[in-house]
């Protein structure tokens, strides 16, 4: 039967009519997301025009067609303002920091909590960790910001009891990638571990026994054997968030930042919301967001290149 | 031999060698330092919430509460805007995830389908959305454009279904036996009733796991009420915290009633560690009992890799 029909599908192609009677009921279920995806990801795309348009917004939809035509004004004005380099090195450091610092500490994690001589009480640290994750943003921001509030915060209070001077976190630029970058490991480490601590329980258990014959110590074993053996999970999770390397969290910059350290807070898609939300600048904001996502799209199509590479060669 | 030496680990533990034993102190101390730095953050602010406010103004209280005071919860329960917050989040997880659960299989099934002969090209539609997007501006154009400024549909529509879960499901379906589906077919079956009855009971585990995941998803959602909803009557919790927890939380002081302005201040910290609690609540609740299908959750994504 099933061969059948795959010879079935060789064959010159039915008439699109038939195809599309034969095909109607399927066809009906799809209907509300093809429109789902029209509406909200492909007209958007459409809109992209705007970058390239002087756009103003009470002409609503129309305003796409009848905007004054400005070619690349937008993109010129972009790069040749200051903030061009602060936004691009601001996106980019934010990125680069967090998996600097918090990639490894999931892997680490992973190998402490299979290691651990406790099976009962690893149980119970996987969940207490995991549980930061799915906390929202505003609640992890609004949490550190109030402990690093320097009128009644805990932490000033306790740097005072050591007699150091009060620090205004949230307010100096130089603290804002450290604070955004530990938050950030702090709410995922646990759940980013659980790939790892899966990959670790996939090592054939017969190795285990092997090593242990042999008289191994449990360090040479987490060197020799684990590591090893999950470095094919660690390689792949390492490209694809390179792929999204430039994909900063708008919404925790945004509640973590003010004007005061906009020097190294303010990144593209904050700059993107004041400029095109706040200052109704539509073009010029469109703009900086097509420079942005295009960057993107270029980062993922790298990675996932790199990632297909890198499977297809670990698959023999 | 080896199981039973593995099954008792206290001797296997004082037969260890000297650097066996230091590694596994070492193991011991990262796991307790990454529970206590995950847990401390959470109990403090338990402890501050139930505390005497003039300990709390003092800086008294570290970890365990100093007094016992529930009266900041009491001002802020008593506070209208938390609970037309509170309704509104629930209203929009509970009908959200509703909407993405049911989308994303209407989407799925069909994709699924090995002999659909829009599949390739209604797959590329789909996935090339994860990959691009217009970005902020347009998209606020227009979901303003179509009138959704101010309105409930606002929180669902926008975010009515992930590509991501979607090709999830997908996998899952593609998945079922194609014999079930040809047999159906013979006997007269249709394609939406093949999918109500057959691929959708067939995979209810993953199905649990995607509700789950939209529904923190559309619990924690500050984003799109931010841009879309300035009417406070429609704003979910998330917004409601933002402003007490970031901006300031004379809104609770005041209707609570005229305050002492000594006492407003000492009890801002008190009124935000409140609001945090009340927010982390339903979510502590929840995870400990669905942490198994949060596991498998990750486990979907990775092997589709």
């Amino acid at each position: 039967m099933r061969k059948a029909l795959a010879v079935n599908d060789r064959l010159p192609r039915k008439p699109l009519g038939q195809l599309v009677r034969r095909d109607k009921q399927l066809i009906l279920i799809f209907l509300p997301v093809f429109i789902y995806y029209i509406v909200f990801s492909y007209l958007p795309m459409a809109g992209i025009v705007m970058a390239f348009e002087d756009f103003k917004m009470g002409s609503g939809f129309a305003g796409l067609f009848n905007s004054k035509w400005v070619g690349l004004k937008w993109f010129n004005q972009f790069f040749s303002s200051v903030f061009a380099w602060r936004l691009i090195r601001n996106t980019f450091l934010l990125s680069f920091y967090s998996l600097l610092f918090g990639f490894p500490i999931p892997i680490i994690f992973a190998i402490a909590i299979t290691q651990l001589r406790s099976p009962k009480f690893a149980k119970v640290a996987q969940v207490i960790t995991y549980l930061p994750y799915f906390i929202s943003t505003v609640v992890v921001v609004g949490m550190m910001t109030n402990f690093l509030s320097p009128s009644n915060g805990i932490i000033n209070q306790m740097i005072e009891a050591l007699g150091g001077k009060k620090i205004n976190f949230m307010s100096d630029p130089s603290w804002f990638r450290k604070l955004y970058v530990i938050s950030g490991s702090w709410q995922s480490f646990g759940f980013n571990s659980i790939i790892f601590v899966a990959a670790i329980m996939g090592i054939d258990p017969s190795l285990y026994e092997a090593m242990e014959v042999d008289g191994a110590s449990r360090w040479h074993r987490i060197v020799h054997l684990i590591l090893p053996g999950i470095s094919d999970t660690i390689i792949l999770l390492l490209i694809m968030t390179l792929g999204n390397l430039l994909n900063v969290g708008f919404e925790k910059v945004y509640l973590m930042y003010s004007p005061a350290v906009y020097e190294t807070g303010d990144v593209i898609s904050t700059y993107v919301y004041r400029q095109g939300i706040e200052n109704h600048k539509y073009g010029y904001a469109s703009a900086v967001g097509l420079f942005y996502s295009a960057v993107g799209f270029a980062f993922v199509m790298a990675s996932n290149r790199l990632a297909r590479r890198v499977t297809g060669s670990s698959l023999w | 031999m080896t199981v039973k030496a593995a099954g008792k680990r206290p001797d296997s533990f004082r037969s260890a060698s000297g650097s066996d034993k230091a590694l596994d102190i070492l193991i011991w101390v990262l796991v307790i330092i990454a529970v206590v730095v995950t847990l401390y953050p959470f109990l403090y602010v338990v402890a501050v919430s139930i505390s005497e406010g003039a300990a709390v103004a003092k800086g008294q209280v570290v970890l365990l509460p100093r007094g016992f005071s529930l009266d900041a919860f009491d001002m802020v329960t008593r506070n209208q805007q938390l609970w037309i917050s509170y309704g509104n989040t629930f209203f929009y997880t509970i009908v959200g995830t509703l909407c993405n659960v049911v989308v994303t299989c209407l989407g799925a099934y069909p994709l699924s389908r090995s002999h659909f002969f829009l599949r390739r090209p209604l797959n590329f539609f789909v996935a090339f959305t994860m990959y691009f997007s217009g970005g902020l501006i347009p998209t606020y154009i227009v979901v303003t454009g179509i009138g959704l400024y101010n309105s409930r549909l606002a929180m669902i529509l926008p975010v009515l279904v992930s590509a991501y879960n979607l090709m999830i499901c997908r996998s899952a379906m593609s998945a079922v036996p194609q014999d079930l589906f040809e047999n159906a077919s013979l006997e007269g079956a249709g394609e939406f009733y093949m999918m109500l009855h057959i691929a959708i009971p067939l995979i209810k585990p993953t199905l649990a796991v995607l509700t789950l995941y939209y529904a923190v998803a559309r619990y924690n959602d500050f984003f799109n009420a931010m841009l879309y909803l300035g009417n406070s009557d429609l704003q979910p919790l998330q917004i409601f915290l933002r402003r007490v927890l970031l901006q300031a939380s004379n809104e609770v002081l005041q209707s609570a009633g005229g305050q002492a302005a000594a006492a407003a201040a000492e009890n801002t910290l008190k009124i935000r560690y409140v609001c945090i609690v009340l927010a982390a609540v339903p979510i502590f609740l929840i995870t400990p009992f669905v942490q198994k299908y949060l596991v498998a959750g990750t486990m979907l994504g990775a092997v589709k890799g």
